[in-house]
């Protein structure tokens, strides 16, 4: 069976929800068990920034289905030099100690390698979030090795270690690709275990249903990975698909929203709500404005108006003081063992 | 006018209603039921897919319903899957075929 043909963008189609508005309202026009402050018990407030996302912009050479992005080829928005130094400024007055670095494919972003070097040179820890694809074209095929140099962690989308799921997601021939990728960077001393050079694989449902339990597949990845492909790699993180972007469009079309929504309002565990990951990270986006998390930053939702929103305006104090934006789509952070870029919560 | 099937797939949903007049016993069977499918000497997702062959061979639509959705989030993929359906479906048809041994016995025995 071959793959559905992935879409172009919602914004090149010129798709409803393309809007933010649109995809916060078509969530809202859903009947739900109960909204997602009543199932916290009040509102959440920020404790600590340990992470900065900067998420570079919408450029990708991917257009898979479930991007909560909406990223594509014929996004425009990158992050120009004069906001990635105000990034690097705010960092420098901070000791924040790990930069997580996303997209759209972060490293189609023309001054991606400066920032990454930059970074590195204030001491602070590196996470590239990769699509795998982009270490196979031509112009960034050294990007093994410039990861390498510079001890970037790399965060790898990977649905599955069998190709059917892989490709159905996020297109034909993706699968070969990415294991190629994955082979490159084992070579050049990632996932080894020894080197430090650490390499995380990502998975997340291709359809409307929940992840599996995240040590369990971890076990059983590791040696799939292992003896179909001779790829290794350091952890594997499950992911829930959050419903915005593509992935809403998606959950629509199929006639699976209402039972997915539902899913996650039900799946709702309090242990997660307490490690959902925007009380520890700030999210800044292509044209620096400052957000709870990425899903709020494709959701248009800045950061609380008590703290500062622009990163050029950066106060830790009052950003570490701020109540967190939240609306219905939450409930992805906080079904079953909950989930975050760092994969399960509890 | 509502039509009552014996099949709804909402009645999936309603399965703790068993306990009603026999908490005890269905307490037991939940428990035990959890605990049959936890990561052990299989893992997790193995026992899903037997679970989704199993269901196949018994045909109860809940358990197809429910496995297939299972076997999903516990990691396996359709290819998968499908072959379980297939290791279900070849230990039925087998089933059946190799009590022809028993009824050529029997054929043979009274036969002259
Ligand atoms: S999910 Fe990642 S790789 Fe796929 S289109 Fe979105 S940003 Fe690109
Ligand atoms: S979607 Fe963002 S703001 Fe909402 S709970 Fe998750 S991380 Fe926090």
């Amino acid at each position: 069976m071959s793959s559905p043909k992935s879409l172009p963008t919602l914004r090149a189609r010129g798709a409803p929800l393309a809007s933010p508005d649109a995809q916060r309202a078509l969530l809202r026009s859903l009947p739900i068990a109960r909204e997602f402050e009543d199932a916290l018990g009040g509102p959440l407030r920020a404790t600590r920034i340990d992470v900065m996302q900067i998420n570079v912009g919408k450029l990708c050479n991917q257009t898979c289905r479930h991007c909560h992005v909406d990223a594509g080829p014929d996004r425009r928005e990158v992050m120009s030099r004069e906001t990635m130094q105000l990034c690097l400024d705010a960092l420098a007055r901070t000791d924040i100690p790990t930069v997580d670095i996303t997209g759209g494919a972060p490293e189609l972003t023309p001054h991606f390698r400066w920032l990454v070097e930059q970074v590195r040179a204030l001491g602070r820890h590196v996470i590239d979030r990769c699509n795998l694809t982009i270490l196979e074209t031509p112009t960034h095929r050294d990007l093994p090795e410039f990861f390498a140099e510079n001890r970037v962690e790399v965060v790898c989308s990977l649905p599955h270690y069998a190709r059917l799921s892989t490709d159905r997601q996020r297109g034909d021939g993706v699968h070969e690709r990415s294991i190629r990728a994955l082979r490159r960077l084992n070579e050049v001393g990632y996932g080894d275990g020894r080197s430090g050079l650490r390499l995380v694989l990502v998975t997340n449902p291709v359809g409307a249903f929940l992840p599996g339990a995240q040590a369990s597949l971890e076990t059983e990845w590791k040696r799939e990975m292992k003896q179909r492909h001779g790829v290794s790699f350091d952890a594997l993180y499950t992911i829930t698909n959050m419903p915005i972007s593509r992935y809403l469009e998606w959950l629509e079309s199929s006639g699976n929203l209402q039972r997915y929504l539902d899913a996650l309002v039900a799946a709702f565990n309090p242990a997660a709500a307490r490690g959902v990951m925007c009380r520890s990270t700030i999210s800044i986006g292509w044209d620096g404005t400052l957000y709870d998390c990425d899903f709020n930053q494709m959701l248009e939702m800045p950061v609380h108006a008590s703290a500062p929103r622009h990163v050029r305006d950066f106060d830790r104090g009052l950003l570490e003081a701020r109540t967190i934006e939240l609306d219905r789509h939450c409930f992805g952070c906080t079904a079953g063992a909950g989930s975050s870029c760092g994969g399960a919560t509890t | 006018m509502h039509r009552p099937h014996y099949y709804d797939e909402h009645d999936l949903g309603r399965f703790g209603e068993v306990g009603e007049n026999a908490p005890e016993l269905s307490k037991k069977f939940f428990e035990w039921y959890g605990a049959v499918f936890a990561d052990g000497a299989l893992s997790a997702r193995e026992k899903s897919l037997i679970a989704l062959a199993v269901a196949h061979a018994v045909q109860c639509p809940y358990c197809i319903d429910a496995y297939s959705k299972d076997a999903l989030e516990k990691g396996s993929d359709l290819d998968q899957m499908t072959e379980a359906v297939h290791v279900a479906a070849a230990i039925r048809g087998g089933a059946s075929l190799v009590h022809g041994v028993q009824m050529r016995n029997k054929a043979n025995g009274i036969s002259m």
